[in-house]
Order: C-alpha cells, then structure tokens, then sequence
C-alpha cells in the first residue's frame, strides 16, 4: 500500500525522523489557516499517488498568505496524471545547501533490505543508477543482525557526503532502517534528503509503501489508504474480499488462482482480444463470491463479453455454476458469457448449465478454444 | 523416486483442529501419506478423526516421529508456526498460509538458511504431491498420476491446468512442487530443479514462473550450469501492466523489472524451451520425450 507524501512524513516523524513541519489542507480556507500558523515562505504541495507533481504544476511556493490561498485554489481539484487531487500539504519551505539521495527497499531477490545513498538527491535515481552507478552507495543489512552504526558510516562515507554530515546522515539512515522494520515498509525513499544552510539533515520527501499483508499489526496504517484514487471497480472488489485489478480492454476475466487468471488474460490477449480485468475468485469460491464477481465484472461498462475460466481444486466447479446462475438471475446480464470448467466436479457444473439453459452462455471445452470464443464475441458485439 | 516426499513421510498439521486443515489433511490421509499427529496449542490430547493431537511441534515429534509438517493456521501465526517446527527438529515444513507478511518471512528465511537443518516449501503455495506416494496440501490428487515429468510452479491452479494438459498427453508426474507465489518464499525454482536433477525418477522439468523479480532470470543461469535434464517453461503475465499486483503478492512488475517476456526471453537464452501457452508446455514436453511414457 502506498501513502502519500504527508502520510510518509508523519510516519516518519513519529520516529524520530527530521521532516520540516507542515499540515494537511482540503480546502482553501484550511491552506490559508496553515500557512498562518507555519509561517512563510511556505510551500503548497499536492498529495496524489504519481510522481511529476512539480512538472505539473502541483508544488508552488507561498511568500505570504495571499499566495497561499491562490496556490490552493489552482491546486486542489487539480488533475494530475489523470488523479483529482483532494488534499494539499503545507510545510515551511526549507533552505538547500545539499540534495542528497537515501532510500530501504525489499531486495527480494537478496532476501535482505538494501539501503541506498547518495549525493545525487531530487533528480530521477534510475537515472543516475543508469548513467552513474557509482555514485549510489549500497549496503544489505541482515535481517536477523539489524542495522549496525558502521553500516551508516560506511554508506556516508562511500556516497561521499560532506564531511560535517557523515554523523546525522548515518543517524538519519539508522531512523529511516527502524521506521521501516517497526512498519513493515516494502519500500522508504527520501528524495531529495536535505542538508540546510544550517547544516540540518531533513526529508524534503517522503515515499512510502506498507506490506498490506502486515496491516493487521498496523491498525493506524491501515486507514490511511486513499480510496478515491481506486478505481470505481477495483474499489467495489476491495470491498467484497476480491482480487481485482482494473485492465484496458472489452473481455471481463473471471478465473481461480492468480497464476491461471493471469494465464488467462495472456491467451485472451494471443487470441487477439483485450482483458478487461484480472478477477481472481480464489480458493473455493462459493456462488456468493461468484454472483459478487459478476458484478464488479459487468460494472465496467467497456465489457462486451465475459469469460470465466476455472479448474477446480478447492473451488468445485458446480458451485461455479451455481453462482453463474443465480448472478443471471440477480443482475441484468447484457453481454455473453463463455465458460470452461475442468476439475473437481465439473460434469455436474456443466450439467447445471445446461439445465439452467441461460441466453447466451456458451460452454467451451478448453482453455484455448474459450479465449478464442470470447474474443470471436466481444469482437461482434462490439461492432453492432 | 520423487523428490520432498515419499512413503516414509511422517505428516503433522499445524491447524488440523481447524476446518481447513482438518479437510485437507484428512484428504492428505486418505490419499496415502502418514497423518501421525496434529499441533493446536491448549488442544493437546484432543484426537481429530483418530489423529492425536498436541500442544507443541516437539511433543508431536517426539510421540510420533513426524518428519514433515504442513501449516494450515491463519497468516498472523504461520511464521511462529513455522519456527516452531523447524526448532523441533522437522526436516520439511510445507507452508500453505496465504497472506504472511514480508518481514516475517524475511526473517524466518534466514533464520532457516543459517540453520540448514529444515526445508520450507511456501508460504502461500498449494503444497507438494508425489503421485502414488504421498500428498501434503491441496493439490488435487485425482488429476495427476505417477511419472517422469517433474513440476515447479509459483502457482497453484496454473499447475493443475499444466499438469492436465501433460496427463491428456499421457505424462505422470514424479513430483509437483508449488513453490508459492510471495515475494520471499523458502525454497526457489533453482532448490526445486536441483532435487530434480537428482532425482532417478524425473525424466524432464516444467517449470512454471509468473511476473515479479528477477528468480527466473536468475534460475536461467543456474539451468545452463547444474540441469542435464531437459526444461520447459512458462511465464504467466505477459499482458500484466507495470505497478499492479496480479493476485500473488510477488507478482508485479516494476518498470522495466520482472516482465513476463524478459523472464521468457533468460529461459530461452539458456537452452530452455518456453511453452506460450499451457498447451504448447505439454506440446514440447512430448516433442522431447516422444510421446507420453507414464
């Protein structure tokens, strides 16, 4: 789960870690209050989950409350990168003498956290990592040992801080490692990390994504998930316990098992169709989720035909079809549906399909010859 | 002879009180493997369909002689659970709790790589079958029979649909091993291929990956330098966009990082043949074997 600038930096805060001091705003009287009680110049800066806020034209600088107020009205409701932005921060702009570079991810492959620093702060670091790798200093820390102070020392010196910095800088990376072990973070990125004219260490930045398998630990956390940036539909599945993951194209998915519905959408695609969505049903899935699925699926009005592609282990196929037939019977199904059912019971479910003889399900045999069906029909329906 | 399981397999359950474990192991059970004991904490005495029940994975081992556990409790609990069985002693604790947290894992990954003592298959995986031999987890039996063709896979419904294509071809299986589809999990492809390599009974390997991280990449290397016996691949989530996770907590790709075609792309690079869709799998697998060998 990703937070917003604000979230990351009161996160940070309440660890410990220097950010300048700010507050959150919704609307322009509340930018005008904040500005007033931080001080000027102060810097108004939009809250949304994509990068290239700047460019945009979402961070400005306020010299006094005047400019606050005009700077919030230009921002808040603006569109950045297709996202409405709702909230502004407000935080007392900071003087630079230094941008530096740090960040912690999950180093899945090294099976550690990697801590990385550099003095190449407030530009794009893939690019610096692509152009000049030899200025990011890198360091595994072991999961089982913590972070040590040398291996603060160590990143300060070989990134090549300034020599007065080298103590904070190491501290601030030992507070950045405990936010995000005592969080449960995938990922803490400060960019730019600031030294001050007066020679304070800051995060001018804060990027932070949370496990959201680890959220039950975090209760606090846990709200902080920004749900009108979620899509309508995958918001609707967030709700009902669905995996969702809202797509581009006309053919709605419905599978069991992530591997298999991203199998899916790959032969929906070969076919020459587009996915709509991946919808994972899970594990024994009873006709309930089933009936919920449909929905989520049909509320995305670009659907012209739905496949439902499962192979019964947990799930029994017969309460697939189950749910298909109560979701004809409970949701006014407008497109075709093209079913493949294979595994456990899955006689009887075609069995009940063809009992429940719905309008326009069409039962296929396999996977392949299902995608191409359904491709074959949203590509008709489409064209009418 | 199959690899992780065998007949001497001695099962414990950790969550057989519960109803999922209860259904599962009992289903481990009547297809062949030795369900010796259950570990619920305070339920020790308890007895699940004739099955005794225990308070602790070491009073289990000592009364029974368990030599593999399988972790059936809710996420919050599966990592204790799994440290639990390994300090008694256990050899292979197959884990198929979905939802444990990263951290969690981080540290129980290397507290077992340290130790070396105990295998971890998972979490967040469908178990381990070897065909006519023993079951631990909810891989659906009934579709698989015993053979020469090895399986490893992210995924566990992907599997059964790669396994039923290479039935229909008339392929069994030595063993099906679904390694789980989370960002760290206790055995890699390249654990899995190695025992296979070894393995008398594996005549050729699928291996079944999925976007997300580099294992795949990497397991291409480690293919072209220890694996005599032939690969087929296959990589779900070709059409996965960029920054949305696909179902599995691992499974996604960031920027240009763990593409389903980049992961292809190693596999084939390294003398792997990468089947584009479950059928071509089966498709190659009877190209190089001949047809199907039982």
């Amino acid at each position: 789960m990703d937070l917003l600038e604000y979230q990351g930096k009161q996160l940070f805060a309440r660890h410990g870690i220097p950010v300048p001091p700010g507050q959150v705003a919704t609307s322009v009287d509340e930018a005008f209050a904040a500005g007033e009680e931080i001080g000027y110049p102060c810097v108004v800066k939009a809250q949304v989950h994509v990068g290239g806020r700047g460019k945009a034209g979402g961070i400005k600088v306020a010299q006094d409350s005047e400019e606050v107020c005009e700077h919030a009205q230009a921002i808040l409701g603006m569109d950045i990168h297709g996202l409405r932005v709702d909230e502004v921060w407000i935080e007392k702009a900071s003087d630079i003498a230094a941008e530096y570079y740090a960040s912690i991810v999950f180093d899945r492959s090294a099976r550690a956290p990697l801590l990385l620093l550099s003095t190449k702060g407030g530009m794009d670091i893939e690019e610096v990592a692509e152009e000049d790798p030899e200025a990011i200093a890198r360091l595994h820390v072991d999961p089982l040992i913590g972070f040590q102070a040398f291996h603060g020392r160590r990143l300060a010196f070989e990134a090549g801080v300034d020599a007065d910095v080298v103590k904070p800088i190491a501290a601030f990376l030992g507070e950045l490692y405990a936010a995000f072990v005592a969080e449960e973070a995938m990922l803490v990125e400060v960019n730019p990390l600031i030294v001050t004219e007066d020679r304070e260490v800051t995060a001018l930045d804060a990027k932070v994504t949370l496990d959201g398998n680890a959220l039950f630990r975090h209760t606090d956390n846990a709200g902080l998930r920004k749900s009108s940036d979620e899509d309508p539909q995958e918001r609707m599945a967030r709700e009902r316990g669905l995996t969702y993951v809202k797509l581009d194209g006309n053919v709605g998915i419905l599978g069991n098992g992530a591997g298999l519905v991203m199998s899916t959408l790959d032969v929906v695609a070969q076919a020459g169709g587009a996915p709509a969505n991946f919808l994972d049903a899970g594990g024994g899935s009873s006709s309930e989720v089933i009936v919920e699925s449909v929905e989520v699926i049909l509320s995305d009005e670009k659907v012209r035909a739905v496949l439902f592609n499962i192979f019964g282990g947990i799930t029994r196929c017969d309460e697939v079809a189950r749910g298909l037939i109560e979701a004809f019977d409970q949701v006014d199904v407008k497109v075709p549906f093209v079913v493949r059912l294979d595994g456990t019971n899955d006689e009887e479910g075609r069995r009940l399909l063809a009992e429940a003889d719905l309008p326009q399900v069409h039962v296929e045999k396999t996977m392949l010859g299902a995608a191409a069906r359904v491709v074959e029909l949203a590509g008709e329906d489409a064209s009418e | 002879m199959s690899i992780l399981l065998d007949s001497d397999t001695k099962l414990v359950v950790s969550g057989l009180t519960g109803r999922e474990g209860k259904f599962h192991a009992l289903n481990n059970q009547r297809y062949g493997t030795d369900l010796v004991a259950g570990v619920t904490p305070t339920k020790g005495g308890q007895e699940v369909e004739g099955v005794p029940v225990f308070n602790t994975f070491r009073d289990a081992v000592a009364q029974t002689g368990a030599n593999t556990a399988m972790i059936f409790v809710p996420a919050p609990f599966a990592a204790d659970s799994v440290l639990e069985a390994a300090d008694a002693g256990i050899g292979l604790v197959v884990c198929i709790t979905e939802g444990v947290p990263a951290h969690d894992m981080l540290r129980v990954y290397t507290h077992l790589r340290r130790g070396g003592a105990t295998r971890l298959i998972g979490p967040n995986c469908p178990g381990v079958l070897s065909p006519g031999k023993a079951n631990v987890g909810i891989i659906p039996a009934d579709f698989f029979s015993e053979g020469n063709v090895g399986v490893v896979s992210r995924s566990g419904t992907l599997t059964y649909q790669i396994g039923n294509e290479l039935a229909q071809s008339g392929f069994g299986n030595s063993t099906i091993v679904g390694i789980g589809g989370d960002p760290i999990v206790g055995s890699s492809f390249m654990d899995i291929l190695a025992l296979f390599e070894e393995d008398d009974q594996t005549e050729l390997i699928v291996m079944c990956g999925e976007i997300g991280g580099d294992e795949e990449e990497r397991t291409a290397d480690f293919i072209a330098e220890n694996v005599t016996k032939p690969v087929v691949g296959y990589i779900a989530g070709f059409t996965a966009p960029p920054g949305k996770t696909m179902g599995h907590a691992g499974a996604i790709v960031s920027g240009s990082q763990g593409t389903a075609a980049a992961k292809a792309e190693a596999l084939e690079a390294k003398g792997a043949r990468v089947g584009r869709t479950p059928t071509e799998v089966a498709e190659i697998a009877v190209d190089i074997l001949g047809g199907g060998s039982g």
